[in-house]
């Protein structure tokens, strides 16, 4: 394992601690817990959004804090969800009496720890709704798929919806709808290796790729000799595209993101591929996305998401 | 037999030496199917909660085991905190107020963690999961005078069958049919659990 680390116990610690000084103007720690929160939070009169999960994914969940985003993120260990009493602090820090919408990846250690958080908030009066995102259609049965990229759509949106003055009700019924119309799939081509365990997660050959593959390395699809890179887009493309049905006409907000030690420069070639495929297939990209927004550590590969939009959501697409 | 507040400290107390004994064992389990942490965050939790319980002079078992419930779910982390914490705090309320179990007693805080565990985790027995080993070991408990030895063989016997199914809940289901023939590490904690509480009951005894 080389990291630039100092202890593998104190990872998260410590990335709470940089991001807070690096990013003061924005976002603040709650003293003693692993939440960061939007400075002026609560903000008056609006829906609280909070998300979070393990770390190992950054620049999600902090990194998404501010104005038309979340109000907070919780940072549970590497790869591990966090504990209910963390995300119970966050929601309090963030409620102003509005409620607290809940976003969370699908994944069976962040569902239950949120729905502990979330009779904990209910148990002291704070109303809270939850949505679970399930984006990763590499997983066949609908209810089990795995939360991934897509869901820094979800922040976005609702964030912008919030900020407009969707009550929480109307939030979380906007949520589980973008939620409903986004898709993502990756591809991998080398394992990450969580500070704790110092063994990567999995191994692939190299001239293996693997397709499906989780965010914390979960098993994908299937393993296949690396393809280029026109190929493996064009792969995804139409794996998301025949899940979300989206045809002639449609718009689309198109996502790439990469895992972690991909470059720029190779997510750039996979977009230019998605986008004159979908060009050709006369369904236009009303927002592109490219860069690291949901990564695994030092996992190589990417993964496309693509969200099918209509009117209801293209209100708050700014 | 009676379960004293002392035996539960004690089940506590050797559940955590336990823990901490099998802690890399337990993590290669998961590595298999999970993602590696399931030893490391069972150490984690059960270290605090069994500190906790040795410096208590709770003598209600119904408090003692809510603390334990308490410091499971905030230190275990992930699938686990919740639902060992979750079995904890709804065996804990049946107990409320007591300083000594019956078996029938402690077989009523006992369903209810496991009717807990399968709320928590909308998951029921065959699944590959933790409620392989409490469920089989409810229904000894519940059905037998409690001895020491059965409880921790009717706990082995339980995990070791969990080999040869396949996962349908949490992170392992990802793997489908490569699940088969892999313990599953939630089954195999369970089990230290149970031989823990063999033991402290042993201890009681003798």
């Amino acid at each position: 394992m080389k990291k630039f680390i100092n202890n593998p116990e104190d990872v998260v610690e410590e990335m709470l601690e940089g991001m807070a000084a690096a990013h003061s103007n924005e976002l603040r720690r709650l003293p003693g817990w692993n939440v960061l929160v939007r400075k002026d939070a609560p903000v008056t009169g609006k829906v609280g959004l909070v998300s979070g999960g393990g770390s190992g994914h950054e620049p999600a969940h902090a990194g998404f804090i501010g104005e038309n985003m979340l109000d907070a993120a919780v940072a549970g260990e590497v790869f591990t969800s966090p504990a209910p009493d963390q995300i119970f602090e966050a929601i309090k820090a963030v409620d102003s009496g509005s409620g607290v919408l809940l976003i969370v990846k699908n994944f069976s250690g962040d569902v239950m720890n949120f729905d502990m958080a979330a009779e904990m908030a209910a148990a002291e009066g704070i109303d809270t709704e939850q949505v679970v995102v399930k984006d990763d259609i590499a997983v066949e049965n609908k209810e089990d798929r795995r939360g991934t990229a897509g869901t820094v759509l979800v922040h976005k949106i609702v964030g912008t919806a919030v900020e407009e003055g969707l009550n929480l009700q109307e939030a979380a019924e906007l949520a589980q709808h973008v939620t409903s119309r986004i898709g993502s799939m990756g591809v991998s081509l080398s394992p990450s290796t969580v500070p704790a365990s110092g063994k990567p997660g999995f191994t692939l050959a190299d001239d293996e790729m693997e397709l499906g593959t989780g965010i914390h390395g979960e098993p994908g699809m299937e393993r296949k000799k690396i393809q280029p890179a026109d190929t493996v887009a064009e792969e995804l493309l139409d794996k998301v595209t025949a899940e979300l049905e989206v045809k002639s006409g449609d718009d689309v907000i198109a996502l790439v993101n990469g895992q972690g030690s991909t470059p720029l420069m190779e997510l750039y070639i996979v977009y230019r591929k998605a986008a004159q495929l979908l060009s050709g297939r006369n369904i236009s990209i009303h927002q592109s996305m490219v860069g690291e927004y949901m990564s695994s550590l030092e996992m190589a590969g990417c993964s496309l998401t693509l969200l099918k939009l209509d009117d209801t959501i293209k209100k708050y697409v700014t | 037999m009676e379960l004293t507040t002392n035996v539960m400290k004690y089940w506590l107390v050797t559940a955590d030496e336990k823990m901490q004994t099998h802690k890399e064992y337990l993590s290669e389990l998961d590595q298999a199917i999970g993602d590696g942490d399931h030893g490391h965050n069972m150490a984690r939790g059960f270290q605090v909660a069994a500190e906790n319980a040795k410096e208590s002079t709770e003598e209600d078992i119904g408090a003692l085991m809510k603390a334990a419930a308490m410091t499971l779910i905030s230190k275990v982390g992930g699938a686990s905190g919740p639902l060992y914490g979750t079995a904890f705090l709804k065996a804990s309320d049946k107990w409320k107020g007591k300083t000594s179990l019956s078996k029938d007693e402690f077989a009523e805080g006992l369903e209810a963690a496991v009717e807990g565990i399968k709320t928590r985790g909308k998951a029921e027995a065959g699944s590959k999961t933790m409620l392989d080993v409490w469920t089989p070991v409810l229904d000894y408990v519940q059905h037998h005078d409690i001895a020491a030895p059965d409880v921790s063989a009717k706990a082995k016997e339980s995990m070791e069958q969990t080999e040869s199914m396949k996962a349908e809940k949490g992170r392992a289901s990802y793997y489908g049919e490569e699940s088969i023939s892999h313990i599953d590490p939630g089954a195999y904690s369970s089990y230290l659990l149970f031989e823990a509480l063999a033991e402290a009951l042993d201890k009681e005894e003798a």
